[in-house]
This record gives structure tokens, sequence and C-alpha cells, in this order.
């Protein structure tokens, strides 16, 4: 479980969250949605530790993230692992070296162990054999999935994913939100996805916090998404023309 | 991980740097001896004393600093630029949450391999120009093949040397830890990326200067 306490954070005179409050819970799919500058990124690099924030607690469990001591922070990392919007893959690195950085940092593994691991992982994310190409030379999606593999390389109990779908075509989007899902299952993680990708809240938001303008305006999941008379929800949801119409003529009900 | 950066780092500025090096040493010693005759054209000073003239301003001055003004542009703009991007495309984020002391990791190497290979580079200045020197004389028969050796053979003050390693390990520390750091705090986009770049060369070209001037009046 993860728990964001009285969120704030400023960046010079702009306030970008005004007290967000809410628990992330634990082996369950989190998703933090809102439109475009609401705020989900540094909710996201603050509860991860890479923004301290103005004000406010981020729990992990019983530990409070940013009163750890160095040691304490090294080995919460390890059980953090984090897929970037971007992916952030080193240019410089081939796919097996990339994966392989984190056991580098982390662990004592022999190179035989670790490069075992990088072939299981790849395996995991459909891209086996791949190895030694670089970020450069594989398309988006396989970059996407290269990140969760290198991400979920250590096991973490804690997956962090920033809008993991950006860039991608909605098949493929769709693919990946099964993947992180799955693997959410099957490794008991706790996984926040940053998304406003809206097939990704109908389809794996197990747990949803809306953002609004840096506030919490809503939250719920996936079942109670539609049913909700929150009015920003229903902004964010049916800001499509297309899906407005639908509901207009159908009702939001029947969808 | 470190000494593998390390040496990647120490290949980039030393290797990486060579050429050009070589190229302007050449033309520095050159234009100096070129100058110098000019100037002493027709006055009671031996041309023999330009060897020594050109050797002790290559030591002294033109190799470490002219080196370090020039791989300031070379290889403080690239490390910015590479630090910046990394910092924009959130490797450096990524690093961190892999438990990556990104300050110690980005950084250090740099500033080492530069304090190592920037004194070496800086020796092969001072004999490649004293060389380019001879080139552009004693071919065309400015001065004599013995008047040249002469002069280089005068007056050689070990401390000179000294200085020029104390200037070139000051000037590569100025160069890498400047743009390092312009590089790691960079916001925004491209254009930003640029700018810090562009301060990149000019803040390490300003400081370059003034610790010359600082080492000058402390060592001399």
């Amino acid at each position: 479980m993860i728990r964001a306490e009285n969120i704030f954070k400023s960046f010079g005179e702009n306030e970008v969250l005004k007290g967000i409050d809410f628990v992330f819970e634990e082996s369950k799919t989190n998703l933090i949605i809102g439109r475009s500058g609401a705020g989900k990124t540094v909710l996201l690099k603050i509860l991860v530790g890479l923004y301290p924030p103005t004000q406010g607690k981020v729990w992990y469990k019983d530990k409070e993230l940013y009163s750890l001591t160095k040691k304490q922070l090294r080995h919460l990392r390890m059980e953090v692992g984090m897929l970037f919007q971007g992916n952030a893959l080193f240019d410089s690195m081939t796919i097996e070296e990339n994966i392989r950085f984190p056991m580098d940092m982390f662990t004592e593994m022999t190179y035989k162990e670790k490069n075992m691991r990088v072939d299981e992982v790849l395996e995991r994310v459909s891209m086996s054999g791949i190895n030694n190409r670089f970020p450069s030379e594989i398309s988006g999606g396989m970059q996407k999935r290269v990140g969760i593999a290198r991400s979920i390389v250590l096991n973490p109990k804690y997956l962090f994913c920033d809008e993991p779908n950006s860039g991608l075509d909605p098949k493929t989007s769709i693919t990946i939100d099964e993947l992180i899902s799955t693997i959410t299952d099957d490794n008991k993680m706790t996984t926040i996805i940053n998304t406003h990708d809206m097939n990704s809240v109908m389809e794996i938001g197990e747990k949803i916090c809306l953002l609004h303008e840096g506030k919490l305006a809503w939250q719920g999941n996936n079942e109670e998404v539609l049913k909700s008379e929150n009015q920003e929800l229903h902004n964010f949801i049916f800001a499509s023309p297309f899906l407005q119409k639908l509901v207009d003529r159908v009702g939001a009900k029947n969808i | 991980m470190y000494y593998k950066e390390l040496v990647r780092q120490m290949y980039d500025i030393g290797l990486g740097s060579l050429p050009i090096i070589f190229l302007i040493s050449i033309f520095l010693g050159a234009v100096t001896v070129t100058q110098f005759y000019y100037q002493m054209d027709g006055q009671l000073i031996p041309t023999s004393f330009i060897g020594y003239i050109v050797r002790d301003m290559m030591i002294i001055e033109l190799a470490p600093t002219f080196s370090c003004l020039l791989l300031a542009g070379k290889v403080g703009s690239n490390m910015a630029a590479e630090i910046g991007g990394m910092r924009q495309k959130e490797h450096i984020d990524a690093m961190e949450i892999m438990g990556v002391n990104t300050s110690a990791f980005l950084v250090m190497p740099k500033v080492l391999a530069a304090i190592l290979m920037i004194p070496l580079l800086v020796v092969v200045s001072a004999f490649v120009g004293i060389a380019g020197g001879y080139i552009a004389s004693v071919p065309i028969g400015l001065f004599t093949h013995d008047d040249y050796v002469t002069g280089l053979r005068l007056f050689f003050n070990p401390h000179n040397v000294f200085i020029m390693f104390v200037k070139a390990a000051t000037f590569a520390a100025i160069l890498t830890s400047v743009s390092c750091y312009q590089g790691y705090f960079v916001k925004g986009g491209s254009i930003e990326l640029g700018e810090a770049s562009t301060r990149a060369v000019v803040y390490s070209v300003i400081l370059i200067l003034v610790a010359d001037y600082i080492i000058a009046l402390i060592l001399t």
C-alpha cells in the first residue's frame, strides 16, 4: 500500500498539486487519470521519490519516503520499478545491457545469472532474441515492452508507469495494458499507472484517482466510472465528441 | 560500471580530441615563430632566441590555455548536451530509480577523465607547437636549424613545465565541472538545451581565463 498524505507541490509560483490524499491499494492496478497538465506526472514522480513534495508525506506501508536514510532509500529502490513515458532506455547500451543495468546496480549476481534473468524477462514481454539490438533499432511498441522488462527485472513490489500508452496505436496500447495488468496479477505487485487513455481506465483500472487542476476530483474503480455523477469525471470521459454523441443516442448505462 | 564509464570518457576526451589539438598546435607554433621573427627583425637580438621564446610560450601559455579554450568548445559543449539530453529524456530519473548516484556517475568520470587526459593533450600540444614553429621557419629559410635548436635549449626552467601541468589540470576541472553543471540542471526543451550548451562554453572560457591570470600571479 502506498499512501499520499496531503501532498502539495509548487514550482515557483505555480502550484501544481493542491492537497492530494489518496491510498494506492496493494496488489492492484491503480490509475491516476486526468487531462494534460492536471499534475499526474508530478504526483507519480513524488510517489516514486524523484520530486520532494512542497508539503505532505508519502507512505510505503509504515515508512515515510522522504524521511528514509540513504541506506533505507536504496533498499526501497530495489522494490520499485518504473516505466517512463519516453521509455528512458539508454541509447548507447544494447537491450540486454539496458535490462541488466538495475541488476548491475543492486545485485551481486554473476554475469551468467544476469543474462539468464534478462532472457527470462524478455520472454515475459514476448521480446526474446533482441538482446543485442540497440533501442534505436526497434519500434516504439517494442521499446515499451523492453522498458517494462527492465522495470520488472528485479521483481519489484511496486511498479510505476508514466503514460505507458502514449505514442502507441490503439491495438498496441491494449496489448501493453494487458501485459502490465497480467504482470501485476502474476507478481502480486502494486502498480500505479498514470494515463489519460479511456480504454486503460475501463479495462484495467481497479482503483482510480482523477486529478483536476491539481486536486483530487474523484476516486473509485472502473465499474463506478460510468455510473458516477461527478461532473469533472464526466467531462474527462466524454471529452471526445464521438463518445458524447454515442452517449446522447444510447445513454451512458447502455455503453 | 564507474570504471567502464571513466575509460569511455578518457577515450573520448583523449583520443577524440587529439586530431584537433594536433592541428591547432602546429599553427600556434607557426604563427608565434613568424610573428616574433617579424617583431625582432632588425633588432640586436639573436634569432636563436625565437626558439627559446616559442618553447616557453607554448609551455607556459599557448599549449595549456589555447588547448583548453578549444576543448571548452569541443568537449564542454558535448558534455552539457549529453547530460542535458539525458535529463530531458528522463534517463537521469531512470538512473535515480535504479539506485544510481547520478551526479557521481555522470559527472565524476568526466571530470576525472579530463584531469587525467587534458594534461597529456597539453604536452602533445606543446611538442607539436614547437615542431610547428620549426616547420614554419627553417624550411623556408627564416633562420637555420641550428639557430632554432639552440634557442630551444636556452634557459630551460623545469618550473615552467610544472606551471603547464597546473594550468592544464585546473582548466580541465573547470571546463568539465561547468559543462556538466549546465547540462545536469537544464530545464525545458531543445532551445534551453542549446542555451545550456552555449552557457557551458562561455562560462568555461571566462573562468579559464580568470584562472589563467590567477595561476600566473601565483606561480610566476
